[in-house]
């Protein structure tokens, strides 16, 4: 019957907001700052961010050389 | 009080709760931590290739783990794919429906994945000993369409569907193993952690979910934009997710504070955000947006610092590569581009 199913749902989201309320949780502050430092730790690696140098592109082709 | 208002009630009292908690460790924003670096200077990144081919907008692309293949899926109904540095097309792969709204490659590169409005999700093997790709597993149970599909392994794939839920399926057998159901919309997209112990789905409910693999449970819900989520990625550290939203938004939630730290918005941006993929260092944000644009993201101060601008429709689908070497952009105009 469809009051039983609107109880039986009601009764899952109760437990499952439960368990929501119940998670760890850190400081923002530490979360924000340990975003920060992985950003800053990896930027180096980062193609994207730092740039790649031609020669090493995958993507580029080669220049060709001129032989004197 | 009938036991339905007493559940009511107790479901407003914990929301409110859950509110308060979040609130508690809310010491300092993402902005205080970060006022002492600088914003990074303009990323302008050039288009390498152009990946020609497909016939109809191009809804979904994935690159292989190898950063050098990718696959992507058009209306035209085709899979492709390719080989990024030499723009050949390694295969073409014909499907039987072609509406098709993702595709996914797998880890090993042995399989490639695609669903859509079939509501199925169809597994191919790349390697079969012929030569020929067939199809391997139709995985069929969602009663509404496939939005996403991501591999686990060659055993393993999670699909996002419009029914509202996601499934965890076991490819061997074409059985559902999982089904992660709470979200109240469609849901629209997904991603795995870099672990593989968790999945992050994103609805047209405007919320974001974090699910445990194994234990089939929904561990955090989290809420704050104002219409359908269309896409979502983990932060490469695992520890936070963003989001990209029909509320022209993009946003992060920090996985541990179990909350929102950031909103990526404009007042000049008014289009919906349709694909979001971090930078390899997770310091950019590279988003697609209806406008035929791509923005870029300082993701820790908030500003724009770059535009991806070459395509002539809509762009539906982006993705960076593992090694973090390049990014990838499909759009409706049928091409995809690769930048850096």
């Amino acid at each position: 019957m469809s009051s039983n199913s609107n109880l039986t749902s009601m009764r899952r989201i109760v437990e499952q907001l439960k368990f929501e309320a119940n998670v760890e949780r850190i400081k923002v502050s530490q979360a924000a700052a340990e975003l920060q430092q992985y950003c800053l730790q990896n930027a180096s690696k980062d193609a994207l961010l730092v740039g790649v140098p031609t020669g090493s592109n995958p993507f580029r082709d080669p220049r060709s050389c001129a032989l004197l | 009080m009938g036991e339905m208002e007493q559940l009511r009630k107790e479901a407003e009292s914990l929301k409110d709760e859950i509110t308060a908690a979040r609130k508690a460790v809310n010491d300092a924003s993402l902005q205080d931590t970060v006022s002492g670096t600088a914003v990074v200077g303009r990323v302008q990144l050039k288009t390498r290739k152009t990946l020609r081919g497909h016939l109809a907008k191009i809804y979904a692309m994935h690159w292989s783990t190898d950063s050098k293949l990718c696959v992507s899926a058009s209306q035209d109904g085709k899979l492709i794919v390719w080989d990024s540095h030499t723009t050949n097309k390694v295969n073409a792969i014909p499907l039987k429906s072609s509406w098709v709204m993702t595709c996914a490659y797998a880890p090993s590169g042995n399989m490639v994945a695609c669903g859509g409005l079939d509501n199925m999700c169809s597994i191919y093997n790349l390697k079969a000993k012929d030569g020929n790709v067939k199809v391997m597993r139709e995985l069929a149970a969602h009663t509404g369409y496939l939005s996403c599909c991501r591999f686990l392994s060659d055993s393993e794939i999670i699909t996002s569907s419009g029914d509202c839920t996601c499934v965890l399926w076991d490819i061997e057998t074409g059985t559902q193993k999982t089904v992660f159901a709470g979200h109240l919309g469609d849901c629209m997209s997904l991603a795995v952690s870099p672990d593989f112990k968790t999945f992050i789905s994103g609805a047209c409910d405007s919320t974001a979910k974090l699910w445990d693999i194994r234990e089939g449970q929904c561990r955090q819900t989290f809420g704050g934009h104002e219409s359908d989520i269309n896409a979502i990625a983990f932060f490469p550290n695992g520890n936070a997710v963003i989001t990209g939203s029909d509320d022209a938004t993009c946003k992060l939630y920090d996985l541990r504070a179990d909350q929102e730290l950031i909103t990526y918005q404009d007042s000049s941006i008014m289009c919906g955000v349709t694909s979001i993929a971090p930078s390899l260092s997770g310091r950019l944000i590279l988003a697609g947006y209806d406008d035929f644009n791509c923005n870029i993201w300082d993701s820790l101060k908030s500003e724009r610092v770059g535009v991806l601008a070459g395509h002539d429709n809509r762009v539906s689908c982006i993705g960076v590569t593992a090694d973090g070497m390049a990014c990838c952009t499909g759009s409706w105009d049928s091409f995809l581009k690769i930048w850096n």
